[in-house]
Order: structure tokens, then C-alpha cells, then sequence
């Protein structure tokens, strides 16, 4: 898919955007191969993911990790906040570090929150513990199964 | 997983030093071999402990105003079938079965759709449902209406 609009880019950064979301080299010099691939030097190649970096362009650049096959816990959960202490709630939610993602979403359940913990129990325990700093009940819904991770966003 | 490999998470999972040879220093972080470090890396993607190696575009800057999470409540016994069915559209990037929280939440197959802005991620998810016919009960989009927080997955010492 593709949706590109206003932005600043050429060929050559759109060539690395696309082709590069995943399969970056794991080499000595990965930038060579990148820029061979490319047409251009090692050099460039880097300057250009440095570059899109510092524009926002990218997110992320370099090894995403599988959380629950490092052996962690990983679940999506959602609260149903009184849109009065939405601010209050999220400040707390947000605070604990097994937060990973967090979103205001339009529902009753209006805030949904990704949690990633060191072990498969700190599941459970990151829960109890929100529930108890926030008062409110945690509606947790772990993956049973995953059917397609990963798109590919074109440039 | 054994120590070196926790290191190597550590020291990458933010992401890859910018430079010419970004496996060397995080060996130097890890005050490990640049070979062993590519090999414990290749070792991992093979595991599929690490998912990919690359670069993760904004999608918002490229464009990708509207995202939404649409939820269906489809039988238990076709949420295979259907969930790869879904999981295989291009606009769809993410795609789980998770549990129904009766009364409010009857949905059981989520889908993550990407498009331009909001309409044309109604217009995705009428094609789903228009594939998922009366199979699916009940569906809803849920945007989002601000981002609260975006760390990413980290591993703490």
C-alpha cells in the first residue's frame, strides 16, 4: 500500500524505506551491501537512514525483537475511564514501564494499552498492580493466536 | 537465551548504532566478538526471536493518517479460517484472535487497518466485512484518538 503525499523524498529514499523493512543486512559492513543494492556508497546509505531518522520519516532502525519468544509476557489491555480523569489515569497508566503502547481509542473502552514484562507472570502482576493505582477494572486480552504481523508500509 | 544474547537485546533493541559497522560496536557494548555478535543476531532471526531486522517507517509521516482497530465477533470455529483470510489483505497489518469480555466486548478477531485517513479506512473495512459476510455477527472500528504513550518493548536488567 502506499499513501505518500507531501513529503520530501526521492528514489533512493523510498527505494530504502521499502526495500529495508526487513532483511537489513547482518554483516560486517551492512551499509556496503545496502548501498550496492542501491547505487550508491556505504557512506550515503547511512547518511539517508540517518537522515529520515532525524525527519521522523522512520521510526526505528535495527532489530525488532519477539516478546514473548525472548521469554516475556506481552498483552493488549483496555480500561473504560471516566472522561473527567482521562488525563489523571493515563499519567498513571503510563508511568509503569511494562506500558509499551499506549492509545485513547473511541469506545467505552477508551483506553487500550499494549504491556510487554520481563516474564509471563508480570502479566498478571502489572494488572493487579494497575488496578489497584487506578481503581478501575482491567479488561486483559491476550493473543490466542496471531494470524498475520507485518505490514509493509510503502513510500 | 543466555547472557550475551540479553546483552545484545539490550544494547539493540532501541535500536542500531548509526555508523559504518554497527554490529562492531555493539560488540564493544557488549564487550563481545563482532562475529559472535552477527552470528548470536542471525542465530536469533532464525528463532524468530528477533521478527526482522530493518528499518520501521512512521506511518504517519508517510501518510497513514488513519489507523483503526476493527473488531468482529465471528464463530470460535472459523476464527482460523477467517483470521488468515482477513490477515492477508494488504491494507491489514495485524491480525489476532483474543478473547470476548461479555457483556460490552463480544468481539473476539482484531484487525489492525492502515489507510489514508479515516474514510478510506471505513472503505477498507466495509471490504472486510463485505468477505466476512454473515460470518461476522457484529464489527466495530475503533480509532484512535491520541497516542498516549509509544516506548516500544524494552528489557530491563
Amino acid at each position: 500500500m502506499s499513501a505518500t503525499e507531501a513529503l520530501q523524498l526521492d528514489d533512493t529514499d523510498r527505494a530504502i524505506i521499502n526495500e529495508y523493512q526487513g532483511g537489513f543486512p547482518l554483516t560486517e559492513e551492512p551499509f556496503e551491501d545496502v548501498g550496492a543494492q542501491l547505487g550508491i556508497t556505504a557512506r550515503e546509505a547511512l547518511e539517508r537512514v540517518t537522515r529520515l531518522l532525524e525527519d521522523g520519516v522512520l521510526s526505528r532502525f535495527g532489530p525488532m525483537y519477539h516478546a514473548e519468544k525472548m521469554g516475556g509476557g506481552l498483552t493488549l489491555a483496555a480500561l473504560e475511564v471516566p472522561e473527567d480523569d482521562f488525563d489523571r489515569i493515563a499519567e498513571i497508566v503510563n508511568a509503569f514501564p511494562e506500558v509499551a503502547h499506549n492509545y485513547a481509542r473511541d469506545h467505552i473502552f477508551n483506553m487500550w494499552f499494549v504491556l510487554a514484562t520481563e516474564t509471563p507472570e508480570g502479566v498478571a502482576e502489572t494488572i493487579a498492580a494497575i488496578e489497584n493505582a487506578t481503581g478501575l477494572k482491567v479488561h486483559n486480552m491476550p493473543k490466542q493466536e496471531e494470524f498475520f504481523v507485518g505490514l509493509r508500509f510503502e513510500a | 537465551m543466555d547472557d550475551l544474547d540479553r546483552r545484545i537485546i539490550m544494547a539493540t533493541q532501541e535500536g542500531l548504532p548509526l555508523t559504518l559497522r554497527p554490529y562492531d560496536d555493539v560488540a564493544k557494548t557488549v564487550d563481545a566478538d563482532p562475529a559472535d555478535v552477527i552470528e548470536r543476531m542471525k542465530r536469533m532471526l532464525d528463532q524468530g526471536i528477533i521478527r526482522r531486522v530493518g528499518v520501521v517507517p512512521n506511518h504517519y509521516a508517510l501518510g497513514y493518517r488513519g489507523n483503526g482497530m476493527t473488531v468482529w465477533d465471528v464463530p470460535d470455529d472459523r476464527i482460523q479460517e477467517l483470521g488468515r483470510k482477513v490477515g492477508a489483505l494488504d491494507y491489514v497489518s495485524h491480525c489476532y484472535h483474543r478473547p470476548r469480555h461479555l457483556p460490552h466486548w463480544p468481539y473476539n478477531l482484531f484487525c489492525m487497518v492502515h489507510g489514508k485517513d479515516r474514510q478510506s479506512v471505513e472503505e477498507q473495512t466495509a471490504r472486510i466485512a463485505a468477505i466476512l459476510g454473515n460470518t461476522a455477527r457484529d464489527h466495530r472500528i475503533l480509532f484512535s484518538t491520541r497516542i498516549l504513550k509509544k516506548s516500544g518493548l524494552r528489557l530491563v536488567a
